[in-house]
Parts: C-alpha cells; structure tokens; sequence
C-alpha cells in the first residue's frame, strides 16, 4: 500500500526553506512554534467543518458563530475565575482555564446542535440556501453575542503562570503557545484514534466516502451527521475560546475573523479529510508566522497565495476524499 | 400457494422530471434466484434502488415479508434483512478490506465460519485483508460488495451486475457462491446483462423494457425461447447459448 506521504513533507520544507531567509535560529524557532501553535488552534476549530462537508456535502458559514460563543463563554468563566487566573499557581490557573474550555464547549455544543436542526437541516442538499442560510445565521448570532455580552471588546489577559516566555539560550517560547500545541496535538490524536479505531470512526470515514452505501448498510448517517456536527460545534467552542485568550480581546466579530482562515485551511485540506486538514492548519500557522516576520505588508495574503498554490499543484486539496 | 418474499405493484419513480419506472410488477418466491433482465435503460437498477429505498416510488406498493416497504428510509430497509450491492460497487476505498466488512457485519465481529467460507470463495480478500480497499482491481472490488452483502446472512440480497468486467474464472466462484447462499436460506434478486451467466443461475425471470416488466416466468422456459429473448432482449443465436 503506498501512502500519500508528499502533503506531510510540506511542513518540514516549509519550515527548512524559511531557515535561511529568517537568519538566526532562534527566530526561527520561536517562529516555528508561534506558527505551530496558531495551526493546531486553527485545525481544532477547523476539523468539525471538514467532517460536516464531508458527511453530509453541508457548507456551513455559520460555523464562525460557535467559534465566538466558545470564546465569550470561556472569557466569562475565566472573568468570574479572576483570582484563580491571576494567581501565581499554574494549577489554579489550569483550574480556572479547565472548566472555561469545558463550559465553551459545552455552549457551543448546544447552540450547534440547535443550529443544526433549525437552520441546517431545511436546506440539507442545496448549497447555495446553505451559504445564505447559514451566513445569515452567523450575522444573527454575532448581534445575540452583542445583546447578552455588550458591544463593547472583552479584554481577557492570560493566566499568570502561562503569561511570558520560556527562555532557552536565545530561543523564547511562549508558554501559552506551548498550551495551544499541547491541546491541539490532544484533539488531533483523540480524534484519528477515534477515526480509525472504533466503529463510529469508521462508520464516519465511510459516510464521508459513501454516505448512501452507510444508509444501505443499515445506518443513519443523519443521526452520525448530527453527532459530528455537535462535536464540530463543541471543538470550534474550545478553539474559540483559546483563540480568545491568544488575542486577548474578544469581539462579536471574532468568529467571522477566523472563519475565513478555517475555510482556507479545510480547502487546502482537501474537504471530509481530518489529516488534511491537519496539515493544512499546520502550514497556514506556519505561512502567517514567517511571512509575518519576512514581509509584514504581505502577511494578509500569504494564506491565500499558499491555497492558490496547493489547488494549483493538487485542484481538489491535499487528500481529496474519493467521493460515491 | 406461499406469498412472495418480495412483491412490486404498480410501481412508479420518477427521477427529477424523468419518469423512469412507469409501473412495475413482479414477484420474487423465497428461497429462489430472480434474474432481472433487460435492455441499458429499461429501468432495471432503479427498480433495485427503488426498494431500498435509494430513490423514491412515488406511486405503487414494495411489499416484503409480508409488510409495505415503500415509504421506509433505507436504513429501515436494510435492517428488515435486504441487503444491496450496487452496479457500482461502493466499496469505501479509504477502509481496508477488513473494515469493509465489520462495518457490514451490523450485529459484531463478523463469524469467522462465514468468513472462511467468503475466503474459500474470494481468495483475493483474505490476502488483502489489511489493505485500503481503493487499491484492489476493478474484479477484486466487486468481490469485496458481494462479500459485504453477504457477510451476515440476509432475507433478501440485491446484487446489480456481479459480473460486470470480472474474469471467467471469478465468474464461476460467484456463481458457485450464489448457489450455495440460494441452497442456504437467502432469496436472491440479479440484474445481469451477462445471460450465460443468468440462465446457469435463474430460477425465475423478470424482463424489463421501457420501465415495466414485460415479461416474468421460469428461466428454463425463457432460456428456451429465442423468439422471446430475441424480441425482449435483442440476443442473437450465439449470445444466449
């Protein structure tokens, strides 16, 4: 069996040809974590999306909505927690940061679940009623965001002991990029573990390829698609929520920001594919953070460039999933 | 007399604004193998897909085992014991053989018994067991849907086309397999083009043209009746032999 292996080398290369145009290695490092760490926050928001299109061939815009839930949810639970954040314990901080992402998730995996069945389901099959539906949908839940949070940003500073850097010689890494990696390498493997050792898993990968063959099989894969579209809404709401203490101000519009480097990140993917979208998160982190550092006038097309470069190279994305 | 395992009566489908099936009926007896015959574009897949389910009858009855299946959702279907392999196989290639076939075993781990018997069958399986289905050939795919059909035993089994481009010798290994699923306890329902192929295995036959069943019996009486199969299927003296 040969395994696509080429999509993988990306990131090594990617990281090996900015070496030399970064110049000290230091920079490089903390540019290659930096870049790392924005990758694996974009793939945990970005991995339920692709698993819905793929399933179900359902475009939802509004995905950036549990995106900014989970983040004014985790912002709310950390705010209330405020001692405990500023506290110079990191585990009081975990103790304040634990339960935010949990309640983000949570939240977010409700309103998705809502979502799902009053905005999603009517316009099942038709894509382009999904992209006005759901668009509108985003636009109704960033003005609920401003009703019951206020217009007004929320400025979150991060825990105490995940504030700063770690220094290594000359090499500083944030430790709150440390985190990011951390919790995005967790869903990462949770989820390809799930993928491929256990029945859902495979009963997922099977409806992305074939969801009419799972139906024929005996399965409704509307019931799975419901699943993975609350589990994609709950991801999202912990990805917000960390994308939120990133920034470190939370808009209504937060969710709508990032939607658009979710899309390029499950473009390049290639749409329905997990580890396509692991890659392609992971190169998007990588470009913005060189690109940043290289060419700073440039760095708000770079992403785009590097889609346009991929689709050229690989029209359907990274790992185009073989469809019916 | 027993009723039929399955029945269609006047059964219609309609495909956007196409009307494909323009009232169809036949009968299927348990226990038997029905050739489903006729002509590209007399209807024959979508009759098939329209008792799963897969597409709708807008009009008409699909009775099984006694009950109207015609406004079950497939999964429903599917679990009443009908199991379906399409024209176009749908293996999902991203899945190794072996998880083609746990996913079609509904009720656990499939039976190792049976299994043996598939491989005795389907050698090419066992030794691909660990691979993505996506790399098998065209002949070993189609070994693989017949295989997840049959991997738990099953009421009913639709199979379009199991012959489609396969070699002589894996033809032969099919019809040995669909002999010994008809002596056990499976009612079988082809659609074949192939008709050496249909009449070796046949016990009844149903002949479509035009979205209808222009024609249903015996396949040993059909199998001897150039006319008839001339008039309804356009074979030649040296095809049907």
């Amino acid at each position: 069996m040969k395994r696509d292996w080429l999509p993988l080398v990306l990131i090594p290369m990617l990281a090996a040809a900015a070496f030399p145009l970064v110049g000290s290695s230091s920079s490089w490092v903390t540019l290659t974590v930096a870049g790392l760490a924005m990758g694996l926050m974009i793939f945990v928001m970005a991995s339920g999306l692709t698993l819905t299109f793929g399933l179900m061939d359902v475009l939802n815009f509004g995905h950036g909505a549990f995106i900014a839930v989970g983040a004014f949810v985790a912002a709310s639970v950390m705010l209330a927690l405020g001692t405990w954040m500023q506290a110079d314990s990191l585990w009081l901080n975990l103790a304040a940061f634990l339960p935010a992402v949990l309640a983000a998730m949570a939240v977010s995996g409700v309103l998705g679940l809502a979502f799902e069945r009053v905005i999603v389901r009517p316009v099942y099959g038709q894509h382009l009623k999904q992209i006005l539906v759901t668009t509108g949908g985003l636009i109704v839940a960033e003005q609920l965001l401003k009703v019951v949070w206020g217009p007004d940003q929320i400025t979150l500073a991060r825990p105490t002991a995940l504030r700063g850097a770690i220094l290594l010689g000359d090499i500083a890494i944030e430790k709150y990029r440390l985190l990011a990696v951390i919790v995005g390498l967790i869903v990462f493997a949770a989820l390809a573990l799930t993928l491929s050792r256990t029945r859902i898993g495979l009963l997922i990968r099977a409806g992305v390829e074939n969801g009419e063959m799972v139906e024929a099989l005996g399965y409704r894969i509307r019931r799975l698609f419901v699943g993975v579209f609350v589990v994609g809404s709950a991801l999202a709401g912990l990805g917000g929520g960390m994308w939120g203490l990133y920034q470190e101000t939370i808009t209504a519009a937060i969710g709508a920001q990032v939607i658009v480097l979710v899309f390029i990140v499950i473009i390049i993917g290639g749409l329905g594919s997990v580890g396509g979208c692991f890659i392609g998160a992971l190169l998007v982190g990588l470009t913005a953070n060189y690109i940043g550092f290289l060419a700073p006038k440039v760095a708000l097309g770079s992403n785009i460039l590097l889609m346009a470069l991929i689709l050229l190279w690989r029209p359907q994305g990274l790992y185009p999933v073989a469809k019916r | 007399m027993p009723e039929p395992l399955l029945s269609l009566r006047g059964v219609k489908t309609n495909i956007g604004r196409y009307h494909i099936l323009h009232g169809v009926e036949f009968e299927v007896a348990e226990g038997g193998l029905t050739m489903l015959l006729g002509r590209n574009g007399a209807g024959k897949t979508t009759t098939l897909r329209t008792i799963m389910g897969l597409w709708r009858a807008h009009e008409g009855e699909i009775r099984f085992a006694g009950r109207d299946i015609a406004k079950l959702p497939t999964p429903d279907i599917a679990r009443l014991g009908i199991a379906y392999v399409p024209e176009s196989m749908a293996i999902f290639g991203d899945l190794t053989v072996h998880e083609n076939l746990i996913l079609a075993a509904r009720s656990g781990p499939p039976d190792q018994k049976r299994l043996d018997w598939i491989f005795a069958r389907f050698e090419a399986l066992k030794r691909f067991w660990h691979l993505p289905a996506g790399n098998l050939s065209g002949g070993q795919k189609q070994m693989l849907a017949v295989a997840r059909a049959i991997i738990e035993p099953r009421r009913l089994l639709l199979i379009d086309e199991p012959t489609k481009g396969l070699a002589p010798a894996i033809i032969a290994n099919m019809i040995a397999a669909f002999r010994e699923l008809k002596d056990g306890s499976s009612t079988l329902l082809v659609v074949e083009q192939n008709f050496a192929f249909a009449r070796q295995l046949g016990d009844t036959v149903a002949v479509m043209d035009d979205g209808k069943v222009a024609h249903a019996g015996g396949m040993a009486a059909f199998a001897a009746d150039a006319g008839l199969q001339q008039h309804l299927l356009g074979l030649g003296m040296g095809e049907h032999q």
